[in-house]
């Protein structure tokens, strides 16, 4: 117990120092569970904290992070046309994946930690548990190549508007994630839609052009590599080959279908990955792993999901039927593997906060993002991708679909006699 | 049907054209199908019911499509078994495998006039320190209503009035006789009044073991319950068997119940345990003069709260009354020997019970006296009651107001490093996030321990999982919070007491006081009625 005397020790007074209390606080709590006993109402409690809860929801995504991580440099490389085995030149691969995604997580989390830090002391509160999961799933849902600094803004914006202001962990109307990845959407819009976003490492991707290198490829990685005679980041040799168009399956079937997506992907690399997309949602296996663990350890909602799964198929028989266009006709069953809907089913539409807070409503809340989420995807040309619009705008109407179910409660109660 | 047949014929003409039938299709004709036969058979059924009751035969209808419903819902309703899929057993070490009652006549039992919700802080205390009393004789009484009388529960000597804060009086201290004096009574005949009835229970204390609901209170003298309800068993972690309780005691059991249903304008309603995991009692399944209901599920299963619910809820101005089993036999007793008898079974449990039992003493007993080497040393909490909805007593106090059950449990304030990331020791939860998530029948030592600070609510849908009862919990609280008292009753909230939202305290992740939330939400109700 010599860490918990240490740390006892050196507590910051909480009068003079708000700020520093707090943080410590929530390093203290971090290290340990308090020793509150239960006072008043039952004696022994579930071990289930919130802290609990959301690194579970964080566990649940740490294959997408370690696929997300080394597909970026897969997509790098595809794009100049060399190493295209996936498992080829795997230290090139994960360097580049790395200098990508650890500067991304690390802003993610400065300025977002660090707004609910100011917050938390400026109320006199704990530090909230809610950008956990928020600051996990940021990354995992931008493209490689954002920018840092339209990241810090968009997660300033986002927890600051969309959190803070509406009072904290558990008031938030939006999905904090979502909200900062549609900030970047309608604001830089540039730099998260169309073909090019998805490849990083390079300006632009005309055939010809040579990726960029900093220091972390030349200097630091390369030396490292350069020590065991590996093959090392080369700029002048890696450039983008003819033909390369870094397309999503999703902006092919909207110029073509089905035939235009299986000309450039076969279906097993749209399931197992390994394509471009945002960070996290190419592996289909492993966000169903995550899914499955978030329903096993009963941390995410069964019903938001499964309401999903049949809102999407609804929708998509229904196009099928009417197969207007060459999208419509895609088969209802691969909706599921295109796109980002598993990572959005299991990891965004489950946030209990703004999801409807009814069991009941959980049901119809699911249902209606696969349906609007397919009608966006499908017939909306400006939005290749429906799920982030789909779930913000069906989190504005959660509480609606509560206060019916609730309505329904209370008129059946009233009219018992 | 006419639509039906229009449909399979554009079907066929679909498939011949130049559109191919898909799922769409499939799925809207496998609609059309089940709903015309249901509505088929649902007519049969409509009809056989008509011509049933020509007959004078009361047919039980119900439509395919409830059925479903119910299943979905996770509540079937037969007749009288209640099938209840919500709710949680918490199975913790400590429980009783000895099944026999060992005497135990303490020598100090106290009265709390501090158990009863809505006393007056300072009841009118009619004995003085070292007055002697015999058992049935009036100890004190609400001044708003003093033709209740509370009674005392023993003969001896009043030992000390204990006060609280504001000087409220907490406790009134008896050193009970050896050989107990108990005064008597003259029972009114079984012909008489309501009057004479309600004048004999308020005389006798009796009327204070009656519990109406809403709001847990004592019932005004002028009240007429619409039905009576009793619970047979009880769901609670650890909790006592009533069958081996009420062994011996059938007769003053069903004499109980006699009295009850003549003071009720409606029935005697009976709770039964269905789960068939135990041999009920004929005291139970014989019962006369009430109808029997058995319930089959997890905790709270057991709670009366849950059961009035399914059996006959609480509208509108209803009010009901329930009465635990040993206080049904005590009023038994009562009439049948014009005694107070309030000897008590008490079951001692929990992990940091060194063997637990049964014991019988008095209502109130003396924990110290009743765990004297019987409880492991260190930091340990009594409750009187169970673990979730029992009230924490000091070691030198006394057992709650018609309490049967002791709980000893470790106190857990303690550091616990990454107590909330790593298992360090398994511990009851509903989230399958522990190892024992495998192992559904594992049982855990109980520390009181938070684990977790409190949140603003942020999962939802947990409390609905434990509360089988057709309530939204969490909205609930949240109109209780904001003392919205026509969205509090339309909620439900007079249909719920606290050990009915215990469990729903138990799981939150939050760690909101959940319990203490729903009489605040109670208490202004009752202020506003």
């Amino acid at each position: 117990m010599g860490l918990l005397q240490f740390l006892k020790r050196i507590e910051p007074d909480k009068k003079k120092n708000p700020l520093l209390h707090t943080a410590y606080d929530a390093f203290f709590t971090f290290a340990y569970t308090p020793n509150r006993v239960n006072k008043g109402g039952v004696h022994i409690r579930d071990g289930m904290d919130l802290k609990r809860l959301m690194v579970h929801v964080v566990l649940a995504m740490q294959l997408c992070y370690l696929f997300g991580t080394y597909n970026i440099g897969h997509q790098h490389f595809v794009a100049a046309g060399q190493y295209l085995g996936f498992l080829d030149g795997f230290h090139l691969k994960l360097a580049h994946g790395l200098i990508k995604m650890l500067p991304m997580f690390v802003v993610t989390h400065v300025v977002g930690l660090g707004i609910e830090f100011l917050f938390a002391a400026k109320k006199g509160h704990e530090v909230e548990e809610g950008f956990l999961v928020t600051g996990a799933l940021i990354p995992l849902i931008m493209p490689p190549d954002l920018p840092l600094w339209i990241l810090a803004i968009a997660v300033a914006f986002a927890v600051v508007f969309g959190k803070e202001a509406f009072g904290g962990t558990g008031m938030n109307i939006w999905n904090i994630a979502l909200l900062t990845r549609v900030f970047v959407f309608f604001a830089y819009p540039g730099e998260i839609s169309g073909d090019s976003c998805w490849v990083s490492g390079y300006d632009s991707l005309a055939a010809g052009s040579t990726a960029e290198y900093g220091w972390w490829h030349t200097g630091f990685f390369n030396s490292i590599f350069g020590a065991f005679g590996w093959p090392q980041f080369a700029a002048a040799k890696t450039m983008v080959v003819d033909g390369f168009s870094g397309a999503t399956p999703l902006a092919l079937a909207y110029q073509g279908g089905m035939e235009a997506i299986q000309q450039h992907y076969t279906m097993d690399q749209i399931f197992w990955g390994g394509i471009p997309g945002s960070i996290g949602e190419t592996n289909k296996p492993f966000i169903i792993l995550g899914a499955l663990f978030l329903i096993f350890t009963r941390v995410a909602s069964w019903r938001i999901m499964a309401g999903m799964v049949l809102g999407v198929g609804v929708t998509g028989m229904l196009f099928n039927a009417w197969g207007f266009n060459a999208f419509m006709m895609v088969p209802w069953y691969y909706h599921y593997v295109l796109g980002s809907f598993l990572f959005a089913m299991a990891f965004m539409a489950t946030d209990p906060v703004t999801a409807s807070g009814t069991n009941k409503g959980k049901w119809i809340y699911g249902f209606f993002i696969g349906v609007v989420g397919l009608v966006v995807r499908v017939l909306n040309p400006a939005y290749p991708e429906g799920w982030m619009l789909a779930i913000l705008f069906m989190n504005s109407f959660a509480p609606l679909i509560d206060y019916f179910i609730v309505q329904s409660n209370i008129k059946k109660r009233t009219s018992r006699v | 049907m006419i639509a039906m047949a229009f449909l399979l014929n554009s079907f066929l003409v679909f498939g011949q054209g130049a559109i191919t039938p898909n799922w769409v299709m499939y799925s809207i004709l496998g609609v059309l199908i089940v709903s015309g036969l249901s509505a088929l058979v649902g007519l049969t059924g409509k009809l056989i019911e008509m011509e049933g009751q020509k007959h004078g035969i009361q047919l039980q209808h119900e439509g395919w499509f409830t059925k479903l419903l119910n299943q979905f819902t996770g509540e079937t309703k037969s007749s009288n078994h209640h099938k209840l899929s919500r709710g949680f057993d918490i199975l913790l070490n400590g429980g009783i495998s000895d099944y026999t009652i060992v005497a135990r006549p303490v020598s100090r039992v106290a009265l709390k006039p501090q158990n009863f919700v809505g006393i007056s802080p300072i009841p009118k205390v009619v004995v003085e320190v070292g007055q002697n009393v015999k058992a049935g004789d009036e100890i004190y009484h609400d001044k708003k209503h003093p033709e209740i009388k509370y009674t005392s529960p023993v003969s001896g000597e009043i030992l000390e009035v204990r006060r609280g804060e504001k000087r409220a009086i907490s406790e009134i201290v008896i050193l009970a006789d050896k050989d107990q004096v108990y005064r008597k009574f003259s029972v009114p005949s079984a012909d008489a009044d309501r009057a004479a009835l309600v004048n004999f229970l308020c005389e006798t204390g009796a009327w204070t073991w009656i519990n109406e609901r809403p709001f847990d209170i004592v019932p005004h003298v002028e009240t007429t319950p619409k039905n009576i309800f009793i619970s047979t068993f009880d769901s609670a972690p650890l909790a006592p068997d009533n069958n081996l309780v009420v062994a011996g005691q059938e007769a003053d059991f069903q004499g109980g119940l006699n009295v009850l249903a003549r003071l009720t304008s409606g029935k005697v309603y009976l709770g039964l345990d269905g789960s068939k995991k135990t041999q009920l009692s004929p005291a139970f399944t014989a019962a006369s003069n009430v109808e029997i209901h058995y319930f089959s599920g997890k905790h709270p299963a057991g709670n009366v709260g849950v059961q009035i619910h399914h059996i006959a809820p609480i509208t509108g101005s209803d009010k009901v009354w329930t009465m635990n089993v040993q206080d049904v036999i005590a009023l038994g007793k009562l009439f049948r020997t014009g005694e107070v008898n309030r000897r008590r079974v008490v079951a001692i449990t929990g992990n940091e019970v060194k063997k637990a039992q049964y014991v019988s003493t008095y209502c109130g007993a003396s924990i110290a006296e009743l765990t004297q080497d019987n409880v492991q040393s260190g930091n340990i909490r009594f409750v009187s009651g169970d673990v979730l909805s029992g009230k924490q007593v000091a070691a030198d106090g006394f057992m709650n107001e018609g309490d049967d059950q002791l709980t000893v449990v470790t106190e857990g304030d303690f550091y616990e490093l990454f107590g909330w990331l790593l298992p360090i020791s398994p511990r009851p939860s509903v989230s399958g996030t522990y190892p024992n998530r495998f192992f559904p029948n594992m049982k855990f030592d109980a520390n009181t321990n938070t684990h977790g600070d409190k949140r603003a609510f942020v999962v939802t849908g947990q409390y609905e999982e434990v509360l089988p009862m057709d309530i939204y919990p969490q909205q609930l609280f949240k109109a209780i919070l904001s003392q919205d008292v026509e969205q509090m009753e339309g909620l439900g909230i007079n249909e719920l007491s606290e050990e009915d939202v215990a469990l729903c305290e138990f799981v939150c992740t939050s760690k909101q006081p959940l319990q203490q939330l729903l009489r605040e939400g109670l208490d202004y109700m009752r202020t506003e009625a």
